[in-house]
């Protein structure tokens, strides 16, 4: 029943989706507030879903990959929704819709929603690790977003070769300043993510946390670059890309090495 | 009723055409006396047009005569450059050209306030009655319609307004922006202006002879530089505009790359408007730089208007539905018929429409 309101929830990103490759087929890219008004959607029913889960399971929803990729998408949607209207970035839920969509429906048709045959005891502090890490995940997402937009722009601008989506996006240092304030956000709630993974009370695998760390200090040099004018915008930008790729990949490994360790 | 459209444009008439037929103050009132219940008259500088509405057809050689500043020999012959278009068709034209689809420059926005003012004029001499009111309300309405729903009116098609769009798109709200305006030609003048317009407060000019640049510089509410200074000033300023007569480029990678050195993360544009150029092309691969020289931006200009062209069909299926809407249910008409009965009845009720 609840992967019926997850199904919904894709419908409403698959429809921000289509209409975003109609009007860029059309030539006529308009951000209008549909989008805004289908990821909220979207993400109405995602966070039913999560509810009903959490309930079934008496603990956060991320005992799973399904579940963990299901949370990153809720995330995702989350911060979009809290700064898609705060820094005039409502495009950006155009370029959000088909990532929250396609990590949806990866989630919904690979068999990876495995149930565990034992209920897995709750542990508020590996919860509160998971959770904070995901919504970092969230920002660095829309970071990265934000950063193929900034890109996009300065080719363009770059090569003399405006077209429709160009006049739709925001002016190039808007689009930096919220870049760096998704890359700020992010490396904080990260940080506390990875910090409180030391009171889990559970011994971690040591790729992990050296992973793991070194997607930390691979954000803590993007910020540091920035902060100190050492990168140029448009490698800020490139690298938000790089950073979150590193970040997804991580995320992939440790619950699927978590899934491993807990098959009997 | 008879509603009607008779007038021709740049697409049928050269400008010694469209001023002899260009009307004149007794317009209206010839107008109405030939026949027309309401008559409107819409001239611009590449149209002149009378939309009208009759009881009986009143003939298209009857409004040219209206029309001519002078009766001459020439009349006859000119008469073939005259268009007409009645009833639905009449509307269609009327919210095409309020839509900018039968301008000039595909998408100018000018039509539109001209049109307005048109009606405004009319309607406070009398000379627009309901069904006038009714179609250019219509038109109005059509023509706002178009211009949120697709992207007819985007991008600009003029080298000094894409000069602008374009430092916006950089820099966002140009208020506490920075412009050195290098070498005072006409054509940096006119830029500099339009970034004046758009908020820029903090303008410098540099030119070879100081008057010149101090003269600019009181135009333009800037100030005069030294023109010794001006790599000096490259390091703080965010926009330049650059159209002296040098003969060898004046900005090259070389020595911009230490002016940049100390603003990594804030972009410098350049408008190069000289011919020959003042700035090495080479310049536009450095980061953070965007150059724009004269055909960059003329083609930009064109890129717009191509842009403009592609909605053409968007919005003419906007038009269709407002046509199809104001004609065709055959509302509009019945209701312009019971006003103007009611009107008759008491003509107070004009200014209520």
């Amino acid at each position: 029943m609840d992967r019926y309101l997850l199904i919904v929830s894709s419908v409403c990103f698959l429809a921000a989706l289509v209409r975003t490759i109609a009007a860029l087929r059309a030539g006529v890219f308009r951000p209008g507030r549909f989008n805004f008004l289908a990821v909220g959607l979207g993400f109405i029913f995602q966070t039913a879903f999560l509810s009903i889960r959490g309930r079934a399971l008496g603990r956060c929803p991320i005992t799973n990959l399904f579940e963990v990729f299901i949370f990153l998408a809720w995330s995702i949607a989350l911060i979009y929704m809290l700064i898609g209207p705060a820094y005039r970035l409502s495009l950006m839920g155009a370029f959000t819709a088909p990532l929250v969509f396609l990590i949806q429906t990866f989630a919904l048709l690979a068999p990876i929603d495995v149930r565990h045959a034992v209920k897995l005891p709750a542990n508020p502090w590996l919860e509160f690790h998971a959770s904070m890490s995901l919504v970092a995940y969230g920002a660095f997402a829309l970071a990265c977003i934000a950063g193929v937009m900034y890109l996009v722009q300065e080719r363009q601008l770059k090569t003399h070769q405006l077209r429709s989506i160009f006049y739709h996006l925001p002016p190039l240092t808007d689009l930096f300043a919220a870049i760096t304030r998704l890359l700020w956000w992010g490396f904080a709630l990260y940080t506390l993510g990875l910090a409180s993974g030391f009171f889990i009370g559970e011994p971690l695998p040591r790729v992990q946390v050296v992973c793991a760390f070194g997607v930390w200090l691979l954000y803590a040099a993007i910020l540091q670059g920035r902060h100190f004018r050492q990168l140029a915008p448009r490698r800020v930008a490139a690298l938000c890309i790089v950073g979150f790729s590193a970040a997804l990949t991580l995320l992939w490994g440790i619950t699927f090495t978590a899934q491993m360790h807990s098959l009997p | 009723m008879n509603l009607f459209c008779v007038g021709l444009s740049h697409h049928t008439a050269n400008v010694e055409t469209r001023e002899r037929f260009s009307g004149h103050a007794q317009t209206d009132c010839i107008l109405r006396g030939a026949g027309c219940t309401e008559a409107l008259l819409l001239t611009t500088c590449n149209r002149v047009e009378v939309y009208g509405a009759a009881a009986a057809r009143v003939s298209t050689e009857e409004i040219i005569r209206c029309l001519a500043r002078q009766i001459d020999q020439q009349l006859c012959q000119d008469a073939s450059a005259f268009y007409r278009y009645e009833d639905a068709e009449c509307g269609r034209h009327l919210f095409r050209v309020t839509c900018g689809l039968d301008s000039m420059v595909v998408g100018e926005t000018e039509i539109f306030g001209q049109a307005k003012k048109a009606y405004e004029s009319a309607r406070a001499s009398g000379a627009a009655g309901p069904y006038l009111h009714r179609l250019f309300q219509r038109a109005f309405r059509a023509a706002k319609q178009v211009r949120t729903q697709t992207d007819i009116t985007r991008g600009s098609v003029s080298v000094g307004s894409v000069a602008v769009d374009l430092a916006e798109k950089i820099f966002g709200h140009l208020s506490g922006r920075k412009v050195l305006v290098l070498g005072a030609g006409e054509t940096s003048e006119r830029t500099a202006r339009a970034l004046v317009s758009r908020g820029v407060s903090d303008l410098r000019v540099s030119n070879r002879s100081m008057d010149r640049a101090a003269e600019l510089a009181r135009l333009v509410a800037g100030r005069a530089i030294c023109f010794d200074e001006w790599p000096e000033q490259c390091r703080e300023i965010d926009i330049l505009i650059t159209s002296t007569s040098s003969e060898a480029p004046l900005l090259t990678p070389e020595n911009l790359a230490p002016m940049l050195r100390d603003r990594i993360d804030r972009p410098v544009f350049i408008i190069d408007i000289a011919v020959p150029r003042d700035v090495d092309p080479s310049v536009n691969e450095m980061e953070g730089v965007y150059l724009y020289d004269i055909d960059s931006l003329q083609s930009v200009a064109q890129q717009s208007l191509a842009l403009r062209r592609q909605q053409i069909a968007a919005a003419e299926a906007i038009i269709a539905e407002h046509v199809a809407d104001f004609w065709e249910s055959g509302t509009a008409r019945r209701c312009a018929d019971s006003t103007h009965s009611a009107m008759r009845e008491s003509p107070l009720r004009v200014t209520e429409l």
